[in-house]
């Protein structure tokens, strides 16, 4: 199957940092895949690099067979991210900013969309309020719904459930998984909620210091490097990098 | 070149405007101000020259004038500030948006609140000082698109700053026009100034139009061919702009401003 993101030898430096080192990786379509790794580690800048707002040292990224260098505009129609640091515009109401971002991602029949994703998200009943009024709960279904607009191949969630309490987590998670089953979206997920990242992801990429440590699933993982969960596999990466890098 | 992403920069500008008496007395106060405070300031000097010279015309028009070019500029920086004060760039610029279509719809806004201003400036002219500006004919649209175009070109030169050196450059966005008077002579001739002012004026659009506007409400005739010049070289500041704006873009992506622009 044709890989809807692919990664190959992608690099970051800044002067002498490099926050992202040579990392190589493929998802499929339906597939979510989760980015994990410490504060630091690399992943928001891996997705910034994905979402064409931060250039490359080098290295290549195709989205649908496609050269992000070259066909950004293009691409970005079939991509689309929820981060917990990007919320839209508070003085906006919530359907202004999804008309707006619904226009610039090109969607067709706006007005339905808007009222069909509101539906599933619930966020219908404040959706004439201005962002700036919600809460960081509410917030976050708006962002979400502003990533679902365009129907995405390629969906990329910066800790999407860091803000939410732990009902509403569990069922903003539902969501993803169900949309991303039956849309066959690939999602890139980054979060530090272990429990969350184990119900969700088929696959978990441990980066630290801007490589990818180790890869697999997250079920199987942790006892391969004979840890018990997922969660100490990942203190045991962020605290012993060195460790597993020569594995 | 996508129309919809063009009209989205448009309309989330409108979405902030309409029902928002902030922004909308924003657009209209400076400029209703300095023509009440210049109406009355020319009259007071019709006054003590005892009518040997009518100051109106020549400072009303300049000073609507000149309003004119700094609402032009704003309104392509407001839209851009807006979007810097809510924290929107990451979202924007992520999206499928092309450089170009950023600009244009900052053109648009800016198109749309600068020819409002520009009527209500002359009714407000017209009704409380008898001045009307629309006398000066078809002259008045060359003196206009001058304006027009460098007003573009210097708000893309400040959003390229802003977008260079973060919200800490914000400054220029209120200041940038002004850096330009001394050599435009909206209230004196270019005569005045000192020889090498003189020459620095010559490749300042401005120059051109406010030297125009005298020629026409003083001596009553109009020289297209300076103004011709003057749109030329407004012109070319607007390609030069544009190129500016798309290097600094390409740098700012390539350091990762955008992600972390608030640490600027």
């Amino acid at each position: 199957m044709t890989p809807v993101l692919e990664i190959k030898n992608l690099s970051k430096k800044y002067e002498s940092l490099e926050a992202v080192q040579d990392i190589s990786f493929s998802i499929a379509p339906g597939e979510i895949v989760g980015l994990l790794g410490p504060n630091g580690a690399g992943k928001t800048t891996t997705i910034s690099m994905l979402l064409g707002v931060l250039e490359p040292t080098s290295g290549q990224i195709k989205i649908l067979g496609q050269d992000l260098a070259h066909h950004r505009s293009e691409i970005m129609t079939k991509v689309n991210f929820a981060a917990v640091y990007a919320h839209l515009p508070g003085n906006m109401t919530v359907w202004q900013n999804l008309y707006i971002f619904g226009l610039l991602y090109g969607v067709s029949d706006l007005k339905n969309k808007i009222q069909a994703i509101a539906h599933t998200l619930n966020i219908e009943k404040f959706i004439k309020m201005k962002c700036g009024l919600l809460s960081s709960g509410e917030n976050t279904r708006v962002t979400l719904a502003k990533a679902l607009l365009n129907s995405p191949s390629l969906l990329l969630l910066d800790e999407p459930t860091a803000s939410l309490d732990p009902s509403s987590a569990h069922l903003i998670r539902e969501q993803i998984v169900a949309y991303s089953k039956t849309k066959n979206t690939a999602v890139l997920w980054t979060s530090h909620n272990m429990q969350e990242v184990e119900s969700v992801c088929s696959r978990v990429l441990f980066v630290s210091r801007g490589k990818i440590l180790l890869e697999g699933d997250p079920k199987i993982l942790p006892h391969e490097h004979n840890k018990q969960s997922l969660e100490e596999l990942f203190i045991a990466v962020a605290r012993e990098p060195l460790t597993f890098e020569t594995q | 070149m996508s129309w919809k992403r063009i009209w989205a920069i448009v309309l989330r500008q409108y979405y902030l405007i309409h029902k928002n008496a902030t922004r909308l007395v924003n657009i209209f106060l400076w400029l209703i101000f300095d023509i009440i405070v210049w109406g009355f300031t020319t009259r007071f000097l019709n006054q003590a020259g005892q009518a040997n010279f009518n100051f109106i015309p020549v400072l009303l028009g300049a000073i609507i004038l000149w309003g004119f070019l700094i609402r032009v500029q704003q309104g392509v920086i407001l839209p851009f500030l807006e979007d810097m004060w809510s924290g929107n760039f990451l979202n924007l610029f992520a999206s499928p948006i092309k450089n170009r279509e950023y600009i244009l719809g900052l053109f648009g806004t800016s198109i749309t609140t600068s020819a409002v201003v520009f009527t209500v400036a002359i009714a407000l002219a017209s009704s409380a000082f008898g001045y009307n500006l629309l006398t000066v004919g078809l002259p008045l649209l060359l003196l206009l698109l001058v304006l027009f175009l460098f007003g573009l070109a210097l708000g893309i030169i400040t959003i390229s700053l802003i977008l260079r050196f973060g919200p800490s450059a914000e400054w220029f966005a209120w200041i940038m026009p002004f850096l330009f008077s001394p050599i435009s002579g909206v209230f004196y001739p270019i005569a005045t100034l000192p020889h090498w002012l003189q020459i620095a004026s010559k490749i300042n659009p401005l120059s051109y139009v406010f030297e125009g506007l005298r020629e026409v409400t003083i001596q009553g005739i109009f020289s297209p061919n300076p103004l011709i010049i003057g749109a030329i070289l407004a012109l070319i500041y607007l390609v030069g702009a544009y190129l500016i704006f798309a290097h600094t873009f390409k740098v700012v992506v390539k350091k990762g401003l955008l992600a972390r622009f608030s640490a600027e």
